[in-house]
């Protein structure tokens, strides 16, 4: 899994690229949310764009990494999802909890 | 399938019958690392079969997810244990076999991941995401106690088919 982090004003922006899935971009997505929740950094995007599958798990990881932003009173939003990631959303019906975007300064702008 | 294989991956067999069926059974070690490996042998099997490339990915996804829980839950990711794999692909077809060596479990007591009090578990998707992306899912006890996952996807068949 390939990732990439900038900061603007308060959100941090995490792009994913690759597989997020079992035994790898899983743990990595958690590592990053916890890094960005040490930097104080609790308004957080993530840019899907470049993501080619997420498993389970992967879903499962960002669920758990929503909850624990959430619980520390920050926001944890998606951003360029795929036609394939957003059936997996729909499907799971995980869109009902994620705000989604897709365009960067609306997303911006709704923190 | 019984022999053992000394190396993490063996490939027990890879065929072509007349009647145009392909198929290919596999041996992997129980690591995740091996998914991939997984993978890339059912994807080579549906290209030698012609199978279109548009249907891959929840093809792929499917068979993920079923070898992801023999490591996982079923062999509990014991090197010693092996995850079976049996690919067949034949006219319209493709079927899947992915068998553990672990303790068998109940795939009815698994809660449905969309009711709305289960949403926000991070777990437990697995077997909703194999039901969703194939036609047909089964699971059945081996003789051996484990578990095998059967299933079956056919083209432009599928319900709700988010592909």
């Amino acid at each position: 899994m390939k990732c990439n982090i900038r900061d603007l004003g308060d959100v941090r922006i995490i792009e994913l690229g690759g597989k997020i899935t079992i035994g790898s971009g899983d743990v990595k997505i958690r590592e990053l949310v916890n890094q960005a929740l040490e930097d104080g950094k609790k308004e957080i995007l993530f840019d899907l764009g470049d993501v080619k599958a997420i498993d389970s798990s992967g879903i499962g990881e960002m669920v758990a990494c929503y909850t624990t932003v959430t619980k520390r009173g920050g926001h944890l939003k998606l951003m360029h999802l795929s036609p394939k990631i957003n059936d997996i959303l729909q499907v799971t019906q995980l869109i009902t909890v994620f705000d989604v975007f897709d365009d960067e300064r609306e997303a911006l702008g709704s923190f | 399938m019984t022999a053992r294989p000394a190396a993490d991956i063996a490939i027990l067999s890879d065929q072509m019958t007349i009647d145009t069926t392909l198929k290919a059974t596999l041996a992997l070690t129980s690591r995740f690392e091996n998914i991939e490996v997984a993978e890339h042998a059912l994807l080579d099997l549906c290209r030698r079969a012609g199978w279109p490339s548009d249907e891959d990915y929840w093809l792929v996804t499917a068979l993920r997810e079923a070898v992801a829980n023999a490591v996982r839950h079923g062999n509990r990711q014991d090197p010693k244990r092996l995850v079976r794999l049996e690919y067949t692909v034949h006219d319209s077809t493709v079927t899947i076999c992915v068998e553990d060596e672990g303790s068998g479990f109940d795939p009815d007591a698994v809660p449905n991941p969309t009711d709305p009090e289960n949403l926000l578990r991070p777990n437990g998707r697995g077997i909703f995401y194999m039901r969703q992306f194939m036609s047909k899912v089964e699971f059945r006890s081996t003789p051996s106690g484990g578990t095998a996952v059967l299933m079956e996807r056919k083209l432009d068949t599928i319900d709700g088919d988010p592909g």
